[in-house]
């Protein structure tokens, strides 16, 4: 199954930690890691269920495309990770 | 005596706490290096506000000693037909909190411009979407340079709390009269706009109401300070009348209105619009008493040479005894007079720029 892991930033507000995931999109892997920690949705998403603007999404060291509807493919071997963009001061 | 106040800046949350007559001093610091964007202490819980800028905005309730995360106000999915809506359907961040006067309600002002409803202590939200789907919500313009309108303040009469009014940067004051049902602009005239075109300076859905406040125990008295100078209402926000007495300048952000008497109000004036620091560098706080015919300078306390300090909407507040007030800059200065303004003093310390400032209602 691919992995998901989250910034460490995170841990400041809620514990966020790696997950095996099932799922054939990013959507689908994130859907299931916040199903288990229903709280870490909205970190991450925005009300209409896309990447919020400043958090970037990575799948195997490079960003995914489709920022939306995170329809990009993952395999079971891929590691997905969730970091804040670097923006602000 | 109130004893505490909250000060919401951009990195952080700190309670101030009165230990003799004249000191304050900080006593707790919570949320550290996190912005928070609203405060409310109300009913034994304080309410805070994050508006973190990576990870979205965030509301926390404190029941005694612990904090806890709430549900966050959130829109509903976006319709196919809203594709040319102007404004995201995505919360931007919480501006102002208010209690309901029902037991368990609370309003939540956001960016965006989406009034949300809490029935149940902020445990939930529900946006108000007789507002939200408005045609002329379309119309509303985003404020501070930014993209998004913002609801800057929300006011609930407390002889009846169906009667809602709020303020919009920048989209004017609307009024419900049954609970948030409905909604309607508040335009019988007396505000204009010297920033629009000649044929909408009177436009009521173009006034940029930086924030109002109102007298609690006489509630058809409202002030506003307004992007281009200050008004005052009789009549619960249906038509306003300039005040022009206000010292040394009309443009500012904040103002607070006296919980008893109809004719008292503070605000803190600065130099108009493009430049927005105080008047000559001084840090000033204007009170009128007689209901804006006339006002007082107060400045006893406050620094008076090279001072650059703006004070925003949220940035002043009075306390519930009509004597204590607090106000907080931008550039981190925090001041509390105990004399109703004739006297401030400032903690120790060197806090973040000030957000919210708010004492207990």
């Amino acid at each position: 199954m691919p992995t998901v892991a989250f910034t460490r930033a995170l841990e400041r507000f809620l514990q966020a930690p790696p997950a095996e995931v099932a799922g054939t999109t990013v959507g689908e892997a994130l859907g299931a890691a916040f199903a288990a920690r229903p709280a870490l949705k909205g970190y991450v998403l925005d009300d209409q269920g896309g990447l919020r603007r400043h958090v970037a999404c990575y799948v195997n060291g490079r960003p995914v495309r489709d920022r939306i509807r995170l329809s990009d493919p993952v395999a079971t071997s891929d590691r997905i990770y969730v970091f804040q963009a670097l923006t602000g001061g | 005596m109130t004893d505490r106040v909250y000060v919401g800046t951009r990195k952080g949350l700190f309670e101030i706490a009165r230990r003799t007559k004249g000191d304050w001093q900080i006593a707790d610091v919570q949320f550290l290096g996190d912005p928070v964007s609203a405060l409310l202490s109300h009913d034994g819980a304080l309410y805070a506000a994050l508006d973190l800028g990576h990870f979205g905005a965030h509301l926390w309730r404190r029941d005694g000693a612990a904090w806890r995360e709430l549900a966050v106000p959130a829109f509903p999915p976006r319709p196919d037909g809203a594709g040319d809506d102007p404004h995201p359907w995505s919360l931007g961040k919480i501006w102002t909190l208010e209690p309901g006067l029902v037991n368990g309600r609370l309003w939540a002002g956001t960016m965006p411009g989406g009034l949300f409803r809490s029935d149940d202590r902020g445990e939930s939200w529900t946006l108000v979407e007789s507002l939200w789907t408005m045609p002329e919500r379309r119309q509303w313009m985003g404020v501070a340079g930014g993209e998004q309108p913002g609801i800057s303040a929300v006011l609930v009469d407390p002889r009846n709390p169906e009667r809602i009014r709020i303020g919009v940067s920048t989209a004017g004051v609307w009024a419900s009269d049954d609970g948030g049902k409905s909604w309607r602009i508040m335009n019988r005239g007396g505000m204009y706009n010297e920033y629009m075109p000649p044929e909408r300076r009177e436009d009521p859905i173009a006034m940029d109401i930086h924030r109002l406040a109102r007298c609690a125990a006489h509630p058809d008295i409202v002030w506003c300070q307004h992007h281009n100078g200050v008004f005052r209402s009789k009549d619960s926000g249906l038509s306003w009348y300039e005040i022009t007495a206000i010292r040394p300048s009309k443009f500012g952000f904040a103002v607070a209105a006296h919980p008893r008497d109809p004719n008292t109000a503070w605000f803190v004036p600065a130099v108009k619009d493009e430049k927005r620091v105080p008047v000559d560098g001084k840090v000033v706080v204007a009170r009128t008493r007689d209901g804006g015919r006339s006002f007082e300078v107060l400045h006893n306390g406050l620094p008076q040479r090279h001072a650059y300090d703006l004070v925003l909407r949220h940035g002043l507040d009075v306390a519930s005894d009509g004597t204590t007030l607090a106000f907080g800059s931008s550039s981190g200065g925090l001041w509390i007079s105990e004399d109703a303004g004739d006297s401030w003093r400032a903690p120790e310390g060197r806090l973040p720029p000030v957000n919210v400032v708010r004492f207990a209602i």
